[in-house]
């Protein structure tokens, strides 16, 4: 209310002033359903952070864009050695951080040493791994060394957990940010919004856009409502599919639906009975119809997936009918593993709405095999700590929006506590492969393990639904990294 | 025999009727309230589904009937436990007077002073969400209500030339308490039941509502309505049939209190 009253004078007072001609607005106000738990993504997995983050605030040599590609940032551009060990990053010079610190090579080395030191908090340590030595020749070359050749190191530097922070700041980032980026940050209000403003000392080209809020609100009616009475400008992930045909029909709105990376999974703890027997698992992917899920619980947006990989991803194959919707064969299935009928299954569901209402859906499935499940509603936090970091859980639904990242079943200690030899040594031929050829082989029987061990149950890749005000232009369409990169946003006359 | 009122009487109806429909779903509904059917998903009302299906295509009928069972059985619970705990000590303030009275009040008044369902949220957010934990957060804010109720009963009764007599050949004070002044209020006791069992069926289903009550999947009034919320343009039923089951739980037990109030009234005797 008290906010509303000041809007209302202050719009009142700038009246006679704006008579002449009205300037372009220059603001927007976005909807996020996550608030995220920090704004360090050096330093924390959720995709939230990078949502307000990634290309805003902080910038990483190379960048990822709305097409998936990899393109220059920091870094103006680069060569590769012919042995593929040696990358070298020409990076722009005269570069500031918002706290006045100047970035050079010496950050970059910082900042990949930082995220390789056995106490690195980087949630992608992995990404960092194949890294043997940065080397600074001059301040505006960096001289990248690997241990063995890795295709896809270029795009993972272009991952949000590979941002350059500044030096003097790693402390604090997680509360108040400080990068090279176009936006600077203003004030994180808890629970309710960040807020950054045009940075005016930015190396490269000046966004349109003075002022950026995101606003986190993580139920589906009230993201509905903020979006049609005009609070929001913008909702690139929004919750209620099920309000889309209105909101389609309204000619204030643009409605998009593109793709994501968000691989929805029903996570299960293989170290726990009895989920350690791979027929269980069989068991409950056959249980679950993905279709029907994504019907009931998306509106029918999303693709099925049989594997963790979605069909935007290259080398992808389809596996979905590996395990066809089968509650009879589950049952048998389930019988032959020793699992008795009524047997209850605890299953975490974090806020999003593919957790909460998928979570009743798949309860309502797992019945039909005679199976029960207990649904324990948890906060993002809560999630984070309990199945993520300490692997507190029999089972979980959760969306991996981390691009490509196969990478996660090889983890010596993951969540999922998959431990397959299998896996491990397929992945470790497919980083070191060079050839294209070869690469799409081998991630091809890398989906395939997978199908065959289903350690968790894959369920569907998310759509990404965007609604924004019409006259919005330069949002993402698609999401191939978790980002809500605003720098070419801006409205139309 | 006095008549009974038109309102006492649609009271009753009511209630008998909601009773009865919770007791059926223990054994029958149209369909099992968690079957899904995807195919079906948010049909109108017809012969099959008589109030339609919702957006897993679950039977909104057999939802809304296990509904009435969970959320009589939530409002049951949290009533008894505030007159099982509110009432002995009302009655023991009553009969001490003096310090401990005092104390009793003000602890009363205190827990007065916090708006009901604001106290059931932060309960049930403490001690997390779930069917039980609803009870005990509605219960306990029934206490200071039953409490304060017996009490200023009992004072009056106190007065009555039966409980002089009662005490002058000797009986204890626990005595007279129990056998002289309970049965005597009963009355006012049971009309108050009726109008807690009202609120309490609001305060479980505005739980609910807000994720804090019955867990899925088993269904209930307040989160059926949360659940069409978002669907209010593509199957506006989906709101209007668990909102008239509140509305019809919530009159029902209201003209029952309304009623037995009037048909305990000394004052509106041999009309």
């Amino acid at each position: 209310m008290g906010r509303l009253i000041v809007c209302t004078l202050a719009a009142s007072l700038a009246l006679p002033f704006a008579a002449g001609r009205a300037a372009a607005k220059d603001t927007l106000t976005l909807g996020m359903v996550l608030e995220p738990p920090g704004l360090d993504p050096t330093a924390g997995a959720a995709a939230a952070i990078r949502e307000v983050t990634y290309a805003n605030i902080y910038e990483g040599l190379v960048r990822i864009d709305a097409q998936g590609k990899v393109r220059p940032a920091l870094a103006a551009s680069w060569t590769i050695s012919p042995d593929g060990l040696a990358y070298t990053f020409h990076l722009h010079s005269g570069v500031r951080f918002h706290d006045g610190a100047p970035f050079d090579c010496s950050v970059v080395k910082f900042s990949y040493e930082r995220a390789l030191s056995p106490d690195s908090t980087n949630a992608q340590k992995g990404l960092f791994e194949p890294i043997a030595a940065v080397a600074c020749p001059d301040a505006t070359t960096a001289v990248v060394t690997l241990k063995r050749p890795t295709a896809s190191f270029l795009f993972d530097m272009g991952w949000g957990d590979a941002v350059m922070l500044s030096p003097a700041s790693i402390a604090s980032d997680r509360t108040n940010p400080v990068g090279t980026g176009p936006f600077r940050f203003v004030r994180w209000v808890k629970g309710d919004r960040v807020e950054l403003e045009r940075f005016s000392g930015y190396w490269g080209q000046a966004p349109k856009l003075a002022r950026v809020t995101f606003r986190f609100i993580s139920d589906p009616s009230a993201a509905a409502a903020a979006v049609m009475a005009g609070d929001l400008d913008a909702f690139p992930n929004f919750p209620a599919p099920e309000v889309l045909d209105r909101l389609k029909a309204d000619p204030r709105f643009s409605v998009v639906v593109g793709t994501t990376e968000g691989k929805t999974i029903l996570a299960l703890n293989n170290a726990r009975k009895p989920f350690d027997d791979v027929r269980v698992r069989r068991a409950l992917a056959m249980a679950i119809d993905r279709q029907g899920l994504i019907e009931g619980a998306m509106s029918g947006y999303g693709t099925p997936i049989g594997a963790h990989y979605v069909p935007t991803d290259p080398g992808y194959i389809d596996l979905v009918s590996k395990y066809p919707y089968n509650p009879e064969a589950a049952k048998k299935l389930l019988a032959e593993a020793g699992v008795k009928p009524g047997t209850t299954i605890e299953i975490k569901l974090p806020p999003p709405v593919y957790a909460r209402r998928g979570g009743e859906l798949i309860a309502a499935y797992l019945e039909q095999v005679g199976l029960k499940a207990d649904l324990v509603p948890v906060e993002w936090a809560q999630w984070l700590e309990g199945p993520f970091r300490n692997g507190d859980y029999a089972a979980t639904i959760i969306s991996h929006t981390e691009p490509r990242d196969l990478d996660i079943f090889a983890r010596e200690k993951y969540y999922f506590n998959y431990k397959s030899e299998a896996y491990r040594s397929l992945f470790a031929q497919y980083q070191a492969a060079t050839d294209p050829t070869k690469q799409t082989e081998l991630v091809g029987a890398l989906q395939r393990q997978l199908a065959d061990d289903e350690p968790v149950v894959f369920l569907f890749a998310l759509a990404k639904v965007g609604v924004w005000n019409a006259k919005l232009r330069g949002m993402w369409i698609n999401s191939p990294i978790p980002a809500n990169d605003v720098t070419g946003v801006s409205w139309a006359e | 025999m006095r008549r009974i009122s038109p309102s006492l009487g649609l009271g009753l109806l009511i209630t008998i009727f909601l009773v009865g429909v919770a007791l059926v779903s223990l054994a029958w509904t149209p369909y099992p309230p968690t079957r899904i059917d995807i195919l079906h998903r948010l049909a109108g009302p017809s012969a099959a589904h008589w109030l339609g299906t919702d957006p897993f295509g679950r039977d909104v009928a057999s939802m809304l009937m296990a509904g009435a069972h969970s959320t009589l059985a939530v409002a049951l619970i949290a009533v008894a436990v505030g007159v099982g705990l509110g009432v002995p000590l009302g009655l023991s303030a009553a009969s001490s007077g003096g310090w401990v009275d005092q104390l009793v009040m003000r602890i009363a008044d205190l827990a007065f002073a916090f708006p009901a369902l604001l106290t059931a949220v932060m309960i049930t957010a403490l001690a997390g969400p779930g069917a039980v934990n609803a009870m005990l957060a509605i219960g306990i804010f029934n206490i200071p209500v039953f409490a304060r109720v017996a009490r200023g009963a009992a004072l009056a009764a106190r007065e009555q030339d039966y409980v002089v007599a009662a005490r002058a050949v000797g009986r204890s004070e626990a005595e007279v308490m129990l056998y002289h002044v309970l049965p005597n209020i009963s009355a006012v006791l049971l009309v108050q039941m009726t109008i807690q069992f009202a609120l309490a069926i609001v305060a479980d289903a505005g739980l609910a509502y807000v994720g804090l009550g019955v867990q899925p999947p088993q269904p209930s009034w307040g989160r059926m309505l949360n659940d069409a919320q978002t669907y209010i343009f593509r199957a506006p039923l989906l709101a209007v049939f668990p909102g008239l089951a509140i509305t019809l739980a919530v009159l029902g037990f209201n003209l029952l209190g309304d009623g037995l109030r009037d048909h305990f009234d000394p004052r509106m005797k041999e009309r």
